[in-house]
C-alpha cells in the first residue's frame, strides 16, 4: 500500500495547496456535502441583528404602543427618566449575570450581595466620612464575595445554582448582622452620593451612565477580547477549552469575583438612591430580574451563548414593562406573577428553538 | 407482533418507496428505495451526509417522511412516533446509547418494560443474564453492573440487547462497530448470524467495508439522498461500491510514504498513573506511530496522560531530550504537543461557535494584540487552514455545529497544526468519517511527518493502524504488549498481542 504515490490520488492535500488562494477553497465542495451557503439579503438583515434582538425590539415598541395609548404620560421625559433610572440597578445585575450564563453558569447571589454591599458602603462612609472609602469598601467586599462564589463552586465541586443559592442566603444574613437589619448611615448630604442619585451628565443621569459603561465595557470584553473569547468557549465546551490549554478554574473564579464587584456598584447605587444603606429592601428580587433579563435577551442557559445587547434590550423591555403596568394601575403583585411568566416563557422558547426533546429533566 | 416469526407470511419484511424527506430547503432524502429481507443482512452505505441517518430515523418513527411509503409484511404502516415502530417489530439500535447511570444493566436492559419481567430484582437478573447468554454477551458484561461502570462497547451492547430482548422482526444498526474492540466486533457478528437463522430482517449501516464483506448479504447504496442502487455481495467490489458512494474511484486508499527520521520528539520513561502502567514509548521527528489495542486497553486514556488532561504519577515524559513536568493541558501545549481527542464533539469542538473561534482556539494569543483579537489575523489563520486541509464550509464563519464529520475533524486538526506541534496525538482521527475525508486526513498526517512532525495515531480499525504507521505499539490491559515495525505488522500479529495479555490479566 506504500507503492503508489499520492500524486495518483484525485482528492489528497498536496503542499502545494497551502500557497494557493484563499479563493480555491470556495469553489463548490465535489462531494456536496455542505449545502447552506444560498441566504437571501432579507435573512442576511435578520441574522446579523438576531432573530431574539428583533423579537425584543418588536415586543418593545408593543408596549409602549399599548402603554403610550392608555395613558399619554407615559412619553414625558419625566417619566422616561424614572424608567431609566429604575433599569440601570436590574441593568447592571442583568449585565454580569450575562456573562456568568455566558460561562455556563448562573449567580443566584448577586441580590444579597448587592443588599451586602449597600449597607457596608454607608456604613464605611459614616464611619469614614469618605465616599471614595466607601465605594471601594463595598466594591472590595463585593469582589470578595465572589471570590467565595467561585472557589465553593470550583473547589468545593458544588453545582453553581446551590452554592449562590447558599451564599443567597448566606450574604442577606451577614447583612443583617452587620447592619441589625435596619437601615444604616446617611448619605444624602454627601455630593458624590446626591451626584450619583440624581445627577446627569449631558442631559443624562448618572445611574444610566453607569449602566451604559458597564455594559460598554462587557459588551467590548465578551465580543472583542481573547478573555471573552474564552468565557464563550468555556461555557460551549469545558472539556475542550481544557484541553485547548485554558485554566478554566481562573475563568470562574475570576468571572464571580467581577459578578460580585459589579454587584457592588449596584449596592452603591442602592444606597445613593435611598440615602442610606439597605440590607435587603432595594435588592431582594433582583437575582430574578436579572436572571430573567438575560435569558429573555437570549443567553443559553446551558451557556457557551449571549451577548450584552440582547439582555439591554431585555431589561428594557421589563423596565418599561413594570413602568407601565405601575402607570395603568396593575396591582403589584401582579408585577411579581408577570415576571415569573416571563423568565419561564423566555427559556421556554430557547429550549423549543435548540430543538430540545420534551423528556424527563432539562438537562 | 402476533405473527410467528419463524414463519413469515413474505420475505420481504421491510419495504421502503419513494421515502422524501425534506427539511426546509434541503433535500434529506429523495425517492429513496429499502427492501429488508427476513434472514437477510442488507447493508445501508454512502458517505457522511448520504441521508442514511435519516432514513433510519424515519424506518424509527422519529421523522415522519414528506413522501414515500413504508410497507411491513405487505401492510403500509405510519410511525408518528418510536413506539410505533416498536409496536410493528421493528428496532433501531442507537449509535451513542442513553444509558441510566444509576442503575444495573438488567434495569437498563428492561427499562420501560420491567413490568414484562416482574419487579422482583432476582428475576430481573435471571432473565438477564439468560439472555446474555443467549445472545453470547455473557462474558462481556455483568447483569449487576452499574450503568456508570461501563465503556463505550458494553453500553453499545446494552443498546443491543435492548433491542433483541423485545423479539423484533426488524434490526437496523447503525455502525455499531464504531465503538467496539475487535473482540466485541465478533460478538456482535456472531450475535447478527444468531439473529439471521432467526428469521430476522437485518439492516446494517457501516463505513466499514470488510465487515460489510463479512456480514451483508445485499447492499444499498445511497449517495447526497438519493438511491444510487442495492448490489448483491457476490456480485460487487470494493472499488465498485466506493464508486457508487463517492462517484469517483478511490483505487487506493492508504497513501503512506515513509518521511526520513528525525531525533527522539517524545520519550515515556515508565510512565504509569491509574489507567496505564509502566509505558515506554518512543517517538521520532517524521515518525507515525500507531497505538492498536482493544477498547479498554488505555489507549486514549495514555493520550491524556501525555496531553496532561491526567497526571503521571510514575516515570517520565521526555519531550526533544529534556524531561518536562507535564500537570495540565496548557504544559503539554507548551512543550509543542498537539491532541485531537477521541470524543471529538464531547471533548474538541465548541459547536455552536464558527470555524474561525475553533480553529483559532490554542492560538487566540498569536492573533491578539494585547487582548484584543484581531479579527482579520484570525481569520486569515482559519482561511489558511480552510484552503490548506480542504475543509469544505461555505465560510470560516460558519457554525461548525454544521459541518459533517470529516470537515469537523479537519477544523479539530486545524486548531492543532495552528501551533505548529512537534507533536501530534490523534485519537481516532477517523471515527465516523465517510471514505473521501478518511483519505484526506492520511494524506495530511502523510504530509505531516514529512514535515517532520511526530505523529501519534490510536486506531480501532486494524487496516487503518497498518496503513498509516511507521511502527505500531499495542497496547492491553493498560500496558504495551508489544510493538511491531510497519514490516513486520500483521493484523494478526497485532491481535494476538492485543489480546494475549487479557488472558494473562
Amino acid at each position: 500500500m506504500s507503492s503508489t504515490t499520492r500524486k495518483d490520488i484525485p482528492v489528497t492535500t498536496t503542499g502545494t495547496a497551502a500557497s494557493t488562494s484563499p479563493a480555491a477553497s470556495s469553489a463548490t465542495p465535489p462531494q456536496g456535502e455542505q449545502e447552506h451557503d444560498r441566504v437571501s439579503p432579507f435573512k442576511r438583515v435578520v441574522s446579523a441583528i438576531g432573530v431574539q434582538n428583533i423579537s425584543l425590539i418588536i415586543a418593545i415598541a408593543l408596549v409602549v404602543a399599548i402603554i403610550g395609548i392608555q395613558n399619554p404620560l407615559f412619553f414625558t421625559v419625566p417619566n422616561l427618566k424614572v424608567i431609566g433610572t429604575a433599569i440601570a440597578i436590574v441593568g447592571l445585575l442583568a449585565v454580569v449575570q450575562t456573562i456568568v450564563i455566558i460561562l455556563g453558569a448562573l449567580d443566584i447571589s448577586v441580590g444579597s450581595i448587592a443588599g451586602l454591599t449597600s449597607v457596608a458602603s454607608a456604613m464605611i462612609f459614616t464611619a469614614t466620612s469618605s465616599a471614595a472609602l466607601g465605594v471601594l469598601g463595598a466594591v472590595a467586599i463585593g469582589v470578595a464575595c465572589g471570590l467565595v462564589n467561585g472557589c465553593i463552586i470550583v473547589f468545593g465541586r458544588v453545582n453553581p445554582v446551590i452554592a449562590t443559592l447558599a451564599t443567597l442566603a448566606a450574604f442577606k444574613g451577614i447583612a443583617q448582622l452587620i447592619s441589625d437589619g435596619r437601615a444604616q448611615g446617611y448619605t444624602g448630604a454627601d455630593p458624590f452620593f446626591v451626584f450619583l442619585a440624581r445627577g446627569t451628565l449631558l442631559g443624562i443621569p448618572t445611574l444610566i451612565w453607569v449602566l451604559i459603561v458597564v455594559a460598554v465595557l462587557a459588551h467590548v470584553v465578551l465580543r472583542y477580547t481573547t478573555i471573552g473569547r474564552n468565557i464563550y468557549a468555556v461555557g460551549g465546551n469545558n472539556i475542550a477549552s481544557r484541553l485547548g490549554g485554558i485554566n478554566i478554574n481562573r475563568y470562574i473564579i475570576g468571572v464571580y469575583m467581577v459578578t460580585g464587584a459589579v454587584a457592588a456598584i449596584a449596592g452603591v447605587l442602592i444606597t445613593a438612591r435611598t440615602g442610606s444603606g439597605q440590607p435587603i429592601s432595594g435588592s431582594e428580587g433582583l437575582e430574578l430580574q436579572a436572571i430573567t433579563a438575560a435569558a429573555l435577551g437570549g443567553a443559553a442557559l446551558k451557556g457557551g451563548k449571549g451577548a450584552i445587547a440582547g439582555t439591554i434590550l431585555a431589561v428594557i423591555l421589563l423596565g418599561v414593562l413594570t413602568n407601565g403596568m405601575t402607570l395603568i394601575g396593575v396591582n403589584t403583585f401582579w408585577q411579581n406573577v408577570a415576571q415569573g411568566t416571563l423568565l419561564v416563557v423566555a427559556v421556554v422558547i430557547q429550549q423549543l428553538r435548540s430543538g430540545e426533546r420534551r423528556i424527563g429533566i432539562p438537562g | 407482533m402476533s405473527q410467528d416469526p419463524q414463519h413469515p407470511t413474505d420475505p420481504i419484511a421491510l419495504r421502503a418507496t419513494g421515502i422524501t424527506k425534506n427539511f426546509g430547503p434541503v433535500r434529506a432524502l429523495k425517492g429513496v428505495e429499502l427492501e429488508l429481507r427476513a434472514g437477510e443482512v442488507t447493508a445501508l452505505m454512502g458517505e457522511n451526509g448520504a441521508g442514511k441517518s435519516t432514513l433510519l430515523k424515519i424506518l424509527n418513527g422519529d421523522y415522519r417522511p414528506d413522501d414515500g411509503e413504508l410497507i411491513i409484511d405487505g401492510r403500509p404502516v405510519v410511525f408518528t412516533d418510536p413506539a410505533d415502530a416498536r409496536a410493528a417489530g421493528l428496532r433501531v439500535i442507537a449509535q451513542e446509547p442513553e444509558i441510566i447511570s444509576a442503575v444495573s444493566v438488567a434495569e437498563n436492559i428492561f427499562v420501560g418494560n420491567l413490568g414484562t419481567v416482574g419487579f422482583n430484582r432476582r428475576a430481573l437478573l435471571r432473565r438477564t443474564r439468560e439472555e446474555l447468554k443467549r445472545w453470547g454477551f455473557d462474558r462481556a458484561i455483568r447483569a449487576e453492573a452499574l450503568g456508570s461502570s461501563l465503556s463505550p462497547a458494553q453500553r453499545q451492547i446494552v443498546e443491543i440487547m435492548r433491542a433483541v430482548v423485545s423479539r423484533p422482526r426488524i434490526i437496523c444498526f447503525d455502525e455499531p462497530t464504531s465503538s467496539l474492540g475487535d473482540d466485541e466486533v465478533g460478538l456482535l457478528f456472531a450475535l447478527i448470524r444468531q439473529l439471521q437463522t432467526e428469521g430476522i430482517a437485518i439492516a446494517y449501516v457501516s463505513h466499514r467495508m470488510a465487515e460489510i464483506f463479512r456480514l451483508a448479504d445485499r447492499i444499498t447504496v445511497l449517495r447526497d439522498g438519493a438511491f444510487v442502487g442495492t448490489k448483491r455481495v457476490d456480485e460487487t467490489s470494493h472499488e465498485e461500491l466506493v464508486r457508487m458512494m463517492v462517484g469517483r474511484d478511490l483505487s487506493q486508499f492508504f497513501h503512506r510514504d515513509p518521511a526520513p527520521l528525525g531525533d527522539t520528539v517524545l520519550e515515556l520513561r515508565g510512565v504509569g498513573n491509574q489507567f496505564v502502567d509502566g509505558i515506554d514509548l518512543t517517538v521520532r521527528a517524521g515518525e507515525v506511530v500507531g497505538i492498536a489495542g482493544l477498547v479498554g486497553a488505555g489507549r486514549s486514556e495514555l493520550m491524556k496522560t501525555i496531553a496532561g488532561d491526567y497526571t503521571v504519577t510514575s516515570g517520565e515524559i521526555v519531550i526533544s531530550g529534556q524531561a518536562r513536568r507535564i500537570r495540565q493541558p496548557a504544559d503539554s501545549i507548551r512543550a509543542g504537543i498537539g491532541f485531537a481527542p477521541e470524543e471529538r464533539k464531547a471533548e474538541a469542538l465548541l459547536l455552536q461557535r464558527s470555524v474561525r473561534d475553533n480553529a483559532a482556539l490554542v492560538v487566540l494569543k498569536s492573533v491578539s494584540r494585547w487582548i484584543f483579537v484581531d479579527n482579520r489575523a484570525e481569520r486569515a489563520l482559519a482561511q489558511e487552514y480552510v484552503t490548506r486541509l480542504r475543509i469544505r464550509t461555505p465560510s470560516t464563519e460558519q457554525l461548525v455545529g454544521n459541518l459533517s464529520g470529516g470537515n469537523q475533524q479537519k477544523v479539530v486538526l486545524a486548531r492543532w497544526l495552528a501551533t505548529k506541534p512537534k507533536l501530534l496525538l490523534l485519537d481516532e482521527p477517523t471515527r465516523g468519517i465517510d471514505v473521501g475525508a478518511k483519505s484526506e486526513i492520511y494524506a495530511i498526517i502523510d504530509e505531516l511527518a514529512h514535515q517532520g512532525v511526530a505523529v501519534v495515531v490510536v486506531s480501532s480499525e486494524l487496516p487503518e493502524v497498518l496503513g498509516v504507521s511507521d511502527r505500531i505499539y499495542v497496547m492491553a490491559g493498560g500496558r504495551i504488549a508489544g510493538e511491531l515495525p510497519r514490516a513486520d505488522a500483521t493484523e494478526e500479529r497485532i491481535l494476538a498481542l492485543a489480546m494475549d495479555d487479557e488472558v494473562l490479566a
